[in-house]
């Protein structure tokens, strides 16, 4: 395919993905205000959130890497996204398979990490101490999130031979009980829990929660830096529960297929955050060394031999 | 500089600081915000002015609106996103909880709390204010990004109210910091309290709430009021 067209396609890919992870939060908030009782925002609030971080008149910056850290944040989620194949159109060349090559599994690892460090790097600069907890407290969680999920999905490479997300997706259709779901089910159980932590939403969310430090990391970041943070949240928010979709749950063969099936993994994380209190972070990462992380060495050692 | 020079250093400038009371003008900078040497790592001796290194002593400025049709629109977002800072300054904050419930419900009105005075854009003076809370308000308020609205909620920000002839309490509010909505009562439901963000998002959408503004020009008035109430005034003038 030509590069142009193809660059088209990922710009266009890119809108798409914003806008859906806005709809996608709002929708979110709206379930759990309905399960509050209470009406909630309405659907198209996050826009008219990021329109008004764009334009309050003053902000203030505390140096260079404070202006970088939303910028790392937001490269970080579109990285995520320039390397994801994702829609599955049986050719490798496909219009809506990015810039997806041969490997790109650990780049698209390393892409999950780079926005919170350069949000570490950022938010450190703002001298503010409740952000230096919270990324103390994110960094931390993050790990212990980072652990099983490169366990499980060492384990679905060393399963298909391949590192690359592509043709992870290439062998799991046919039939669903081709997805990793199914054949590899340890791999898949400690990449679901896993996820929970990844896509931060409560009992894991003490790090960014607005009553627990403030709001961690963010709390000196203001206006456009707010809002470049709200818009790389969408982001990521989105190629998360694509990248889980493509892991485990077969990929996508439309934008519909894609639609419905990260709308599931994410509502998944909402509806478990729904149900469970907040976990203090010593207790989340406990949880995590205990339940996932031993389900992906379980998957590893079921590979390796 | 080891720990027993600075333990020295510091009951210096503790008896010193005892001195200036002694003298005719009181001085309230506490010790660890005075002027000072501290000798860095590599031997070199760097003067420290705590209250100006940490804070901003830059007077605001007035950032007037662009007008046309895309500051109507923007004006229009800020209208319907107001996000309000979770700060309670006296008993009136007891009828904020309520909007959160879903029997008054604000997010409705697109209008949300936050915890940090960097992401909120409007401030609930919630009833009577002390002379030691106004201190904070007013360092909480600057911090605020522009532009920002203020909320007075209660009769006694208007007149004092019922504490109109307290020794700790301010009785205008409008003296010391601009207001945009007064919602009149004692204490006023929630009811009043939403009717009051409807009418601040009138004033938005009309381009009226330009009270930011009004402070920065009147800076020096303002600073002067703050000044004249607030004895024991410790903090640079404006701190952002």
């Amino acid at each position: 395919m030509n590069i142009y067209v193809k660059l088209a396609y990922t710009l266009l890919g890119l809108l798409i993905v914003i806008n859906w992870g806005m709809l996608m939060g709002a929708t979110m908030r709206k379930i759990g205000a309905r399960m509050a009782g209470r009406h909630g925002i309405p659907f198209h609030q996050p826009w008219i959130n990021l329109l008004k971080n764009f334009s309050t008149r003053t902000t203030i910056t505390h140096g260079i890497m404070y202006y970088l850290g939303p910028v790392f944040r937001l490269s970080g989620g579109v990285g995520l996204f320039l390397f994801m194949p994702m829609v599955f159109t049986g050719a490798v060349d496909g219009p809506w398979t990015n810039f997806s090559f041969e490997g790109d599994l650990v780049l698209i690892l390393y892409f999950q990490v780079f926005g919170m460090l350069g949000m570490a790097l950022g938010a450190g600069e703002g001298g503010h101490p409740y952000s230096a907890m919270g990324i103390a407290r994110g960094l931390a969680q993050h790990a212990a999130v980072e652990l099983p999920l490169t366990l499980a999905i060492v384990s679905i490479a060393i399963q298909y031979d391949t590192l690359s997300i592509y043709k992870i997706v290439e062998a799991q259709q046919g039939s669903i009980l081709n997805w990793v779901l199914f054949t590899n089910p340890f791999a898949a159980a400690a990449i679901i829990l896993a996820m929970l932590g990844a896509l931060g939403h409560s009992p894991f969310n003490l790090v960014k929660a607005p009553n627990e430090i403030l709001i961690g990391p963010a709390t000196e970041y203001e206006g456009t830096y707010l809002g470049f943070m709200m818009t790389a949240g969408a982001v990521i928010h989105v190629m998360e529960a694509v990248l889980f979709m493509n892991l485990v749950f077969g990929g996508a063969n439309s934008w519909l297929e894609l639609i419905v099936k990260s709308f599931l993994i994410y509502f998944w994380s909402v509806f478990v955050g729904m149900v469970f209190p907040r976990f203090k972070i010593e207790q989340s990462i406990t949880w995590f060394f205990k339940v996932p992380f031993v389900l992906g060495v379980l998957a590893i050692l079921m590979y390796s031999f | 500089m080891s720990e027993l020079d600075l333990n020295k250093k510091t009951s210096e400038m503790l008896a010193n600081s005892k001195a200036n009371v002694k003298n005719s003008k009181k001085d309230f900078t506490r010790p660890e915000d005075e002027l000072r040497e501290v000798v860095a790592p590599d031997g070199s001796i760097i003067k420290i002015n705590p209250l100006y290194d940490y804070f901003s002593d830059e007077k605001p400025k007035e950032e007037l609106p662009r007008g046309g049709v895309v500051e109507k629109f923007l004006n229009w977002a800020r209208a319907e996103s107001i996000w309000v800072l979770g700060f309670g300054t006296g008993c009136g904050s007891i009828e904020i909880p309520p909007l959160v419930t879903p029997r008054f419900d604000m997010f409705r009105y697109g209008v949300q709390m936050r915890p940090t005075p960097r992401q909120s854009n409007a401030f609930i003076i919630s009833g009577y204010l002390s002379v030691k809370t106004l201190k904070r308000v007013i360092r909480t308020y600057e911090q605020m990004p522009s532009p920002k609205y203020i909320l007075a909620l209660g009769s006694c920000t208007i007149n004092g109210g019922m504490y109109y002839d307290s020794y700790s309490t301010i009785n205008r509010l409008d003296k010391y910091i601009p207001v945009d909505v007064y919602i009149a009562g004692c204490m006023p439901r929630p009811e009043a309290l939403l009717h009051g963000f409807v009418k601040l998002k009138e004033l938005i959408k009309a381009g009226k709430a330009e009270k930011a503004n009004e402070y920065a020009r009147n800076f020096d008035e303002y600073k002067a009021n703050q000044k004249k109430i607030i004895k024991d005034w410790n903090m640079p003038d404006y701190n952002w």
